[in-house]
């Protein structure tokens, strides 16, 4: 009993996967007028997500838990994190900690 | 808060180049601006020291290609006063965003002002990355516990370097923390209250702007301690722009940047380096002068261009 719920977990995780296979594996959030643009992210799971920072103040891109950050990013830079499982993984600026968004990754 | 009128907020748009000098004569405190052709009173008996904040080594933007450039002409104009400052205070935001080597591209630059010392606190650029590790380990020795907060006596003056930067969170304000504030009591506890006392710290300690950030959430406490005192004086940075308080007998002023300026409290619609072309920024290099009377309200300003 126990196989066949975790094959037909095994299915399912297929079929979703199989059924983004053609989405874009890539998605940008931009850094203006200390906002992140979306401030909240929608992905699949295996999505890179690069930031840039338009502003001229340095920004960055830190985890609230602590699972990724960038160094400071100056104006035009960028950082890239790939996600790979499934979560709401809320970020902040820390140097200006109002500047909070999430992606969240299905 | 005190209402910024436009016209104040243009007044205080000068920039690189603009470094204050503090004179002091028996406890009152004046400034003025420096300028090429400007040079320090040196008033009998008393001293100068100079405050540079905001150098943000490493930025580049608009308004400054290179802020090295514009702090390089900083240090010379300090080194071509009559009297040259008996010490500099420098007030934070060393680095921009902590870029590699730029700790040691300031330190260098700093070695060639003729001065006998400089002291520091830091700013949250300085710090944002580590939690203080390499600037502590550079600034921190022969500070309180190495937590980089400090005092010092000079010429009868009373001088407190408070941090305000370290827990840097939530809403984006500064904070002392309840041990520099122990401290800061203690530290004062001494002294009658006709010392003149000088506080420097990066943030603000007023509430500038609490909606960018521009504000220390427990100065409250902090200036609590300083208000039995005659003549105490606040000097910050942060905001890159001058702005002035009076309350009491404390005196509070905040810093222009050697590298670039910022909008007036909510003039734009985030804070950040103002986008002026740079030749229209070095036409606004600044002259202030700030005076500091006994026995009159608020501080008298006068901002011009030399351009």
């Amino acid at each position: 009993m126990k196989t066949q719920i975790a094959l037909l977990i095994g299915i399912a995780l297929a079929g979703s996967t199989a059924g983004h296979a053609l989405a874009a594996r890539s998605a940008t959030v931009g850094i203006k007028e200390f906002k992140f643009a979306p401030a909240a992210l929608e992905i699949h799971p295996g999505t890179t997500v690069t930031w840039t920072n338009r502003d001229e103040e340095t920004h960055t891109i830190t985890s609230t838990t602590g699972a990724f950050t960038s160094a400071g990013l100056g104006h035009d830079e960028t950082f890239s994190q790939a996600f790979s499982k499934p979560g709401t993984y809320e970020y902040f600026c820390a140097l200006h900690p109002k500047m909070r968004a999430t992606v969240v990754v299905k | 808060m005190d209402r910024i009128d436009r016209r104040g907020f243009l007044q205080c748009m000068a920039w690189t180049g603009s470094a204050l000098v503090w004179t002091s004569a028996g406890g009152v405190l004046s400034s003025r601006l420096i300028g090429p052709a400007e040079a320090a009173d040196g008033a009998a008996g008393g001293f100068s020291f100079v405050q540079i904040s905001d150098t943000h080594i490493g930025f580049k933007g608009q308004a400054n290609s290179d802020s090295s450039a514009s702090l390089k002409q900083l240090i010379d104009r300090i080194n071509a006063l009559p009297t040259p400052p008996a010490f500099v205070l420098h007030t934070g935001d060393q680095t921009h965003g902590q870029k590699p080597g730029a700790f040691d591209t300031l330190a260098e630059m700093l070695k060639g002002v003729k001065t006998e010392r400089i002291f520091y606190v830091p700013g949250e650029h300085d710090v944002f990355l580590d939690g203080g590790k390499e600037y502590l380990s550079r600034y921190g020795k022969g500070t309180v516990g190495e937590h980089g907060w400090q005092s010092f006596d000079y010429k009868g003056t009373h001088f407190v370097g408070l941090v305000n930067v370290l827990k840097y969170k939530g809403e984006g304000m500064g904070s002392l923390g309840q041990e520099q504030i122990e401290w800061l009591e203690k530290d004062l506890a001494p002294l009658t209250p006709s010392t003149p006392v000088v506080v420097f710290a990066h943030v603000p300690l007023w509430a500038v702007y609490p909606q960018w950030g521009w504000v220390t959430e427990d100065a409250e406490s902090a200036l609590g301690y300083l208000k039995r005192f005659g003549s105490v004086t606040v000097l910050n940075g942060h905001i890159h722009q001058v702005l002035t308080k009076v309350e009491g007998n404390v005196r509070f002023h905040t810093a222009l940047s050697t590298a670039f300026p910022q909008p007036a409290p909510g003039a734009a619609p985030a804070p950040g380096p103002l986008k002026i072309p740079e030749t229209d920024a070095r036409r606004m290099i600044g002259v202030t002068e700030v005076s500091l009377v006994r026995g009159t309200a608020p501080l008298a300003i006068v901002d011009s261009t030399l351009g």
